[in-house]
């Protein structure tokens, strides 16, 4: 499987860890007055979607920087990769 | 006063060199490293003092320059790792420090990484039997970290085809010297 890397291009999966669905991005206020309902969300629920699937991949063997890829869980087809720290920027989550 | 003997990632008192065929397989210690790693709201100050330093911008992603004594490898977003000769530059980490102040955390990483430098004609068969990045393409002045025989490497091509300065954490020596050597010998 290849994966083509916003910054580098085409990169062998071999270099890259799976960590998992790309909602772990959103981690819930833990000061929020439902935090405790937050987090079960965030820690639990996952949906499981045989199609396209958004999830984080950490390119260890290489620039060390986190992507969200999207996936076809049928396929393999990779449809979109961006750098993880893009996403969390275009939410206002990080300066 | 200790009185100390400096030896090589490889624990011999001189870099080795090996010749296989055509190809040169030399450890190389005449290097000092350190890393640079821009801060987080100092992007401005940050191009201004490195420009300052090093009379040019820092290169884009997969790419390596020299200027000057340095030489200035990306290594990941918003960081570098920058090469000098280690007669004049031992204190490598304190001069950019000085030189790009609070815009940068700098980290020295001399004696963190083994260097080999392998030369020769068939330098691309070598690397494509041990190494998934695309080294027959890699041009001079292409730099990338990947995996080399399972071990995380920075893959930098100082000539195309010719020659590859190949770095991984300094306790791979051996094991990076093993997988080269065998690598070449099989080549023939």
């Amino acid at each position: 499987m290849i994966i083509n890397h916003p910054l580098l291009g085409p990169r062998d999966s071999q270099e890259f860890t799976y960590l998992g669905d790309a909602s772990l991005i959103e981690r819930p206020d833990w000061q929020a007055a439902d935090a405790v309902d937050q987090f079960y969300d965030y820690l639990y629920l996952r949906d499981n979607p045989a199609g396209l699937h958004r999830e984080l991949w950490y390119h260890e063997q290489g620039d060390r920087s986190w992507l969200v890829v999207t996936r076809n869980t049928l396929t393999h087809d990779i449809t979109s990769v961006e750098l993880a720290r893009d996403v969390a920027k275009a939410k206002g989550r990080s300066t | 006063m200790h009185s100390l003997a400096a030896l090589t990632p490889l624990g011999g008192p001189l870099p080795k060199t090996e010749k296989i065929g055509t190809l040169t397989i030399s450890e190389i210690t005449n290097c000092a490293l350190a890393s640079v790693t821009l801060r987080r709201g100092k992007d401005q100050a940050f191009a201004v003092a490195a420009e300052t330093l090093f009379a040019t911008a820092l290169p884009a992603p997969g790419v390596w320059q020299q200027a000057g004594v340095y030489g200035l490898i990306w290594m990941g977003p918003d960081q570098w790792f920058i090469e000098a000769p280690f007669a004049s530059h031992e204190d490598i980490a304190q001069i950019l420090k000085a030189g790009l102040g609070d815009s940068a955390s700098v980290t020295e990483q001399t004696d963190g990484w083994v260097r080999f430098d392998v030369q020769g004609a068939r330098v691309v068969d070598l690397l494509e039997r041990l190494c998934p990045a695309p080294s027959r393409r890699m041009q001079t002045g292409a730099a990338t970290r990947t995996l080399l025989e399972h071990m995380g490497c920075l893959v930098i091509c100082r000539e195309t085809a010719q020659h590859f300065s190949l770095l991984a954490p300094r306790s791979y020596a051996k094991s990076l010297a093993h997988a080269l050597t065998a690598a070449a010998r099989s080549i023939g």
